[in-house]
């Protein structure tokens, strides 16, 4: 397990464990972390699962793919540490990981 | 005022359970028709996973998104549907018992004895992106799909994104809009790479802009842009003067006017009974993602079993006097006719 941390935009926090080898995203839809859509259910497809990496994290969980920045393309309001959470697997080095969930993921 | 087109069955939605519909309805005599909002075939599984692969259809150990849609399709092919593809249901009304008027946001009328709305997670519609004050520019000068080009000649146009659709009609409207500028977050384009080159070439001549950036303001009165605010990733604002513009962040999927058809819905979702999954509308029914029953599991084959229960029922609205006979397509010629392989 790793702990992960997720804010909203209006600055609720939820620290929830996250499954060693499932993704950032699903561990937000098993904890109901709002914010987070993920419409196309984790196929790095649909955009709606954007989360803003913390500043400290970022250089630890990396850059995206050039197919997940392609799909950053119909996110919005993305920033440098931004990342689709269905993209992001968690490991034992993610533990402690805070990620901020945007107010819009257009829809 | 066009047409009423007549039909057995109209189907709401043409992903793969809507699809399949046609198969089970098929077998058993009744015409459809489908409609959809995108312009293929195939729902969620064209649009959003083509190329990603379904492990869980019953006897398929591995199929992509878009290899079920091919199957599906050459399944129902004997029996021949009409699709209405880039169409949105918008009305839906009971006129008998049971018949259904139904129209579409083009202005199609159907006549149909039964209805089966199979919308899924409900209708592709575009992104909307999140700009202060941008609702009532919608419609009038911020149009998320090109309907007539006509209506841009002369005009100063922004458009949004980075992907072919952006770069497409970058490069069709073009030539007759007074100037074009293109904003995208980053200097590297998604699209096509012939276009991508083709765009570069047009701003290497001076005939067209590119901003990198995101909008954050928007100015204009009585749903009219007259300027729009561009924010470069370092934090630079330019303004540039335009007429309207076009944002294309791809398609999201929301419930749409299903919403609007006077069903009491469950967290956006359509109750149904499990012998028939028909709606408490007779001869109304809800197959696949967009139904809602006890136990209901969001899975292809649910939706598969849900078409096949509810074209037994649809059979004594289509044929009131007839009895159905289950039969087997493993034994019964007449299904092997229908089928044309016997």
């Amino acid at each position: 397990m790793a702990k992960i941390t997720f804010i909203e935009h209006d600055g609720t926090k939820h620290t929830v464990d996250g499954e060693i080898g499932s993704t950032v995203m699903e561990t937000a839809l098993r904890n109901q972390i709002g914010g987070i859509v993920a419409e196309c259910g984790g196929a790095c497809t649909c955009a709606t699962c954007l989360v803003h990496v913390d500043e400290a994290w970022s250089p630890i969980v990396g850059k995206p793919s050039a197919e997940e920045e392609d799909m950053l393309d119909f996110a919005f309001e993305v920033k440098p540490t931004s990342r689709l959470s269905c993209q992001i697997k968690v490991t034992e080095a993610l533990d402690g990981l805070i990620v901020n969930t945007p107010a819009y993921q257009g829809r | 005022m066009s047409d009423t087109i007549k039909t057995d069955v109209l189907i709401i939605g043409a992903g793969p359970v809507g699809l399949f519909a046609v198969f089970e309805l098929g077998l058993l005599d009744i015409k459809a028709h489908l409609v959809d909002i995108l312009d293929k075939v195939g729902g969620q599984c064209a649009e959003l996973y083509p190329e990603k692969p379904i492990y869980d259809i019953p006897a398929v150990p591995f199929i992509t998104g878009q290899g079920l849609t091919d199957a599906l399709m050459q399944q129902i092919k004997p029996f021949n549907p009409t699709f209405h593809l880039g169409e949105m249901v918008a009305t839906l009304e009971k006129i008998g018992d049971p018949l259904f008027r139904v129209t579409t946001d083009r202005g199609k009328v159907f006549e149909a004895k039964s209805v089966a709305i199979a919308a899924g997670g409900g209708s592709f519609q575009p992104k909307r992106p999140p700009i202060p004050g941008i609702e009532p520019y919608e419609g009038k000068s911020v149009h998320y799909a090109v309907r007539k080009m006509e209506a841009f000649r002369d005009k100063r146009l922004l458009i949004v994104g980075g992907g072919d659709s952006a770069l497409d009609w970058t490069l069709n409207l073009q030539p007759i809009a007074k100037r074009v500028t293109l904003v995208h977050r980053r200097d590297e384009f998604r699209g096509a790479p012939d276009s991508v080159n083709k765009m570069r070439a047009l701003v290497a001549a001076g005939q067209m802009d590119i901003k990198i950036g995101q909008v954050n303001l928007l100015e204009g009165g009585d749903g009219q842009l007259t300027a729009a605010s561009i924010k470069g990733n370092d934090g630079a604002i330019a303004r540039v003067e335009i007429d309207a513009m076009l944002p294309f962040f791809g398609l999201t999927m929301k419930l749409g006017p299903v919403a609007d058809w006077g069903l009491k819905l469950e967290d956006e979702l359509i109750p149904v009974d499990t012998g028939a999954f028909e709606t408490t509308v007779p001869g109304l029914f809800a197959i696949g993602d967009i139904n809602t029953y006890p136990g209901k599991l969001k899975l292809i084959l649910s939706g598969f079993h849900e078409a096949a229960l509810m074209a037994q029922k649809v059979y004594h609205y289509v044929y009131p006097d007839k009895r159905l006979v289950f039969q087997y397509t493993t034994s019964s010629t007449s299904l092997q006719k229908k089928l044309g392989v016997a």
